[in-house]
C-alpha cells in the first residue's frame, strides 16, 4: 500500500490537444480518492496515466516514494478494475482471479488459498467454476474485483466500474466497494462521472474539467463550498439554482425580490455589478410548512430565529413533482443575456440541455403547493453563494474549508480555450487554502 | 433464435442441394469399389457389379503414391505451421500497432492473394533450379506459404480487431509481459480465427496441383494431387478410373476429419462475455 503523488501532470496528444493539463493530486494512504467530471474532463486519461496505460507527457508521477513514469505497468503492481471488467472469457471465475497470481508465479497452494479468500469476501464460492460469460453483470464486476484484491497491490484504481449495472444493483456495489475499500485499508482513485459515486464513496474529490483541476476536497467542502460554477452545478442533486443577482450593501436584489445575506459575503461581492447567485434546492421552502427549525434570515443577523417570518417570497410555481419524503417545485424565471450566456456555456460543461432558466426549490413532503399555484417561498439566504459572471469563480468561498483550488489560470476557467492558458504552464497557486 | 417447423418446400430445397453436391462424391465411392476390368469397359450402373477391396490394397501398396502421401502431408502441414505463426504475428502488429505504411502491408498482402499462381510458375521454376530448391519440400512449402499468407493476416487481424483493448491492457496491468499477454490472453481468445487461417492454408496446400507438378520431378516432393496426374496405367486411352476414384477417396479423408474436428472449435464464439454485452 502506498500513497500516489501526482505532480504537475500534463497529457498532451500527437495533434497537440491537451487532455490533461498540469494536474498535482496527492493521494494518501489508505485514501479513497475521486476523480470526476463530465466525459472529456481527462479523469480516465489520469487515472491511466496511474496505471501506466498511457504515457505521461510531462510531470512525476511518485507511487510509494518512486517515481514511477518509465515502468510498466506490470512493474508499478497496482491492481485495476475496468469499465468493461475485462474479464477473460476463455478461462473460469477462479482462473480470471488466479492470472495475476500465477503470472507472479505463486504456488499451487498460494493460489489456491488467496483466491478462495477472495471468493469468499465477495461471495463468488460458487460460482468459480463458471466462465464469465455465464455470468450477471453483478457477479462478472465482482470477478473484477477479485482479480483486483487478490494481489498485494499498492493501491486500486477504478475506472466508472458501475457504469454498465443497472441503478439497483449500482448502489448495492456501490456500497459493497466503499465496504471493501475501509476494511482493507487500501490506497484508491476512482474514477467515475456521477456526482453521487463521487460524493458518497470519496474520502477526497478532485472535480475535473477539460483537463484542468477544479477543485480538490471533502465531498461536504465540495458541496457547501465549491470553488466555482461549475463545481457548483456540478456537485449536488438536484443541481444548484443559479440567478442574477446584485449586491448593494448586505441587501443581494434577486429576480424574485431583495434579500439580506451576511456581512462577510457581501464585502466579498460589493462593486462587482451584476453577478451570479447560487442556492441550493433545500435551501428553499415552503413558507407555510416551515418547521421551527430552520431560521428565518441569516444567522446572527435581524431575522435569526426560529419560524418563518422573514425572507420569504412569492411566486408562480409551474410544475410540482412530489417523491414522497420531499417534493420539488419547478418556478420558471427571466435572466439577463449576460448571465443567461455563461448559465448556457455551464450547461454545456455540465453536459445538459440549455433549457429555460427555472428555480428549482426542494420543498417539505408536508406542503400542499399545487401545479399553478402561486405559493410563498422561504428562502435561506445565509447558504448563497455568488460567482463572477465573467470568470465563474466563487466570491463567498471560505477557503479555509473549500480543500484545494488551484489558481483561476490552472481551472482553464479564465481562458476560454484550455490549451491556451496551459501552454504558459502556471504553478498551482501557492496561496492555496490548506487542505482540510 | 426462433423454432420453425421446415415446410415441405425447404425439406425438397435441401435434399436436392444435398444430392447435387454428394452425387459426384458417391460417384467416386463407388467408383473405387470397382474392378479395373468393370471400369475400363466402360461401367454404365451406379454400383459396382462386384464389390472389391482391391483398389485400396493396390493404392496402399504402390509405393510412389506411399511416397506422395507423404510428401503431401508433411508439406502441407509445414506450410500450414509456418503460414499461422507469420500470419498471427503480422495479424497482431496490423491490428493494434500504428505504424508507417501499414496499409500498404495490407494492399501489399491483397494484391499477393490476387495475383494469378500460373504466371509465377515458370519464373519460379528457373528461380528454384538455381537455388537447388527445385523438387525439395521448401520448393513447394515456401510458395504455399506466400500464397496463403495473405488470406491468413486478413482473416487474423479482422479477428485481433475484434478482441477488446482492455483484455490485454487488464493483462498488463495483472503483471504480464506484452509477451505473456499475446499468448496467455490474445491468442486463446484469437483461436477461432487461428483455426479458420489454418484450414484455409491446409486445403490450399493439400489441393494444390499447377505448383506441385511443375516444381517437382520426382517422388522426393511429388505432392499426390500431382501424383495423380501419373496414374496412367499401361493403356495411355484407359486410365486406371477405379485407381484414380481411390486415391481421390484416400486424400479426401483428412481433409473430412480436420472439417470435422475444427468446425466446433471454429463455431464457439470464445469471445462471449469477454466484456459486458
Amino acid at each position: 500500500m502506498a500513497a500516489i503523488e501526482m505532480k504537475n501532470i500534463v497529457k498532451e496528444y500527437g495533434d497537440g490537444f491537451k487532455a490533461v493539463n498540469d494536474i498535482s493530486i496527492d493521494v494518501a494512504d489508505g485514501e479513497f480518492m475521486i476523480l470526476v467530471g463530465p466525459s472529456g474532463c481527462g479523469k480516465s486519461t489520469l487515472l491511466r496515466m496511474i496505471v501506466g496505460l498511457e504515457d505521461i507527457t510531462s510531470g512525476d508521477m511518485v507511487i510509494g516514494g518512486k517515481r514511477v513514469n518509465d515502468l510498466a505497468p506490470r512493474d508499478r503492481n497496482l491492481a485495476m478494475v475496468f469499465q468493461n471488467y475485462a474479464l477473460y472469457p476463455h478461462l473460469s471465475v477462479f482462473e480470471n482471479i488466479a492470472f495475476p497470481l500465477r503470472l507472479a508465479g505463486a504456488s499451487k497452494e498460494e493460489v489456491d488459498r488467496k483466491v478462495r479468500e477472495a471468493s469468499k469476501t465477495l461471495e463468488l464460492d460458487e460460482h468459480l467454476e463458471r466462465k464469465p460469460g455465464n455470468l450477471s453483470g453483478g457477479q462478472r464486476q465482482r470477478v473484477a474485483m477479485g482479480r483486483a484484491i487478490v494481489r498485494d497491490a499498492e493501491a486500486f484504481l477504478f475506472d466508472e466500474p458501475l457504469s454498465n449495472l443497472d441503478a439497483k444493483l449500482r448502489g448495492q456495489m456501490r456500497t459493497e466497494i466503499a465496504r471493501l475499500q475501509r476494511r482493507l485499508g487500501i490506497t484508491t482513485v476512482y474514477v467515475t462521472h456521477d456526482q453521487t459515486e463521487a460524493m458518497t464513496l470519496g474520502d477526497r474529490v478532485a472535480v475535473l474539467k477539460r483537463g484542468f483541476l477544479q477543485q480538490l476536497a471533502t465531498p461536504r467542502e465540495l458541496y457547501t463550498n465549491p470553488s466555482n460554477l461549475f463545481v457548483a452545478g456540478f456537485i449536488g442533486s438536484p443541481p444548484m439554482n443559479f440567478l442574477p443577482a446584485t449586491v448593494e450593501g448586505n441587501q443581494v436584489k434577486l429576480p424574485f425580490g431583495t434579500f439580506t445575506i451576511p456581512e462577510e459575503k457581501a464585502t466579498n461581492a460589493q462593486g462587482k455589478g451584476l453577478l451570479i447567485a447560487g442556492i441550493r434546492p433545500e435551501h428553499f421552502d415552503d413558507a407555510a410548512v416551515m418547521g421551527p427549525g430552520k431560521p428565518a434570515g441569516p444567522p446572527g443577523g435581524p431575522h435569526d430565529g426560529p419560524g418563518p417570518r422573514r425572507s420569504t417570497f412569492r411566486a408562480q410555481v409551474d410544475v410540482v413533482e412530489w417523491l414522497g419524503n420531499e417534493a420539488y417545485a419547478y418556478i420558471p424565471y427571466e435572466a439577463e443575456s449576460e448571465v443567461q450566456e455563461q448559465l448556457t456555456q455551464l450547461e454545456r460543461d455540465l453536459e445538459g440541455e440549455g433549457l429555460h432558466t427555472q428555480l428549482v426549490v426542494s420543498l417539505d413532503s408536508a406542503s400542499r403547493i399545487k401545479e399553478g399555484d402561486e405559493a410563498e417561498i422561504w428562502v435561506d439566504t445565509s447558504q448563497i453563494h455568488l460567482f463572477d459572471p465573467s470568470t465563474g469563480e466563487n466570491l463567498t468561498v471560505d477557503k479555509s474549508a473549500a480543500g484545494t483550488i488551484p489558481s483561476e489560470a490552472a481551472t482553464g476557467q479564465a481562458a476560454p480555450q484550455p490549451d491556451a492558458a496551459a501552454s504558459t504552464g502556471e504553478q498551482e497557486s501557492p496561496a492555496n487554502a490548506p487542505e482540510a | 433464435m426462433r423454432k420453425q417447423r421446415l415446410s415441405p418446400g425447404i425439406i425438397i430445397g435441401f435434399i436436392v442441394i444435398l444430392v447435387w453436391c454428394l452425387l459426384p462424391v458417391a460417384w467416386i465411392i463407388s467408383l473405387s469399389f470397382k474392378s479395373v476390368a468393370e471400369t475400363t469397359t466402360g461401367s454404365p450402373q451406379f454400383l459396382p457389379k462386384a464389390w472389391t477391396l482391391q483398389n485400396y490394397r493396390d493404392i496402399l501398396t504402390n509405393g510412389d503414391f506411399l511416397d506422395a502421401l507423404r510428401n503431401s502431408f508433411g508439406i502441407a502441414i509445414i506450410a500450414t505451421v509456418l503460414a499461422v505463426i507469420f500470419a498471427t504475428f503480422a495479424a497482431y502488429a496490423i491490428a493494434r500497432l500504428e505504424f508507417r505504411g501499414k496499409r500498404m502491408v495490407l494492399s501489399l498482402a491483397l494484391a499477393i492473394a490476387m495475383f494469378p499462381v500460373v504466371a509465377l510458375i515458370s519464373p519460379l521454376f528457373d528461380l528454384w533450379r538455381r537455388l537447388h530448391l527445385f523438387n525439395t519440400w521448401p520448393g513447394l512449402i515456401i510458395p504455399y506459404m506466400s500464397f496463403t499468407l495473405p488470406l491468413a493476416i486478413w482473416t487474423l487481424s479482422a479477428f485481433f480487431r475484434e478482441i477488446p483493448w482492455e483484455m490485454e491492457q487488464a493483462a498488463q496491468v495483472d503483471g504480464a509481459t506484452s509477451w505473456q499477454a499475446f499468448r496467455k490472453v490474445i491468442v486463446p481468445l484469437a483461436a477461432p480465427g487461428v483455426f479458420t487461417a489454418a484450414i484455409l492454408t491446409f486445403f490450399f496446400a493439400w489441393n494444390e496441383f499447377a505448383l506441385a507438378i511443375s516444381l517437382t520431378s520426382t517422388t522426393a516432393a511429388r505432392t499426390v494431387p500431382a501424383q495423380m496426374a501419373f496414374f496412367v496405367g499401361p493403356d495411355p486411352f484407359n486410365p486406371p478410373y477405379s485407381q484414380l476414384a481411390t486415391a481421390a477417396v484416400i486424400v479426401t479423408i483428412p481433409v473430412i476429419v480436420i472439417v470435422l474436428l475444427f468446425q466446433r472449435r471454429i463455431v464457439a464464439g470464445l469471445t462471449s462475455g469477454a466484456v459486458k454485452g
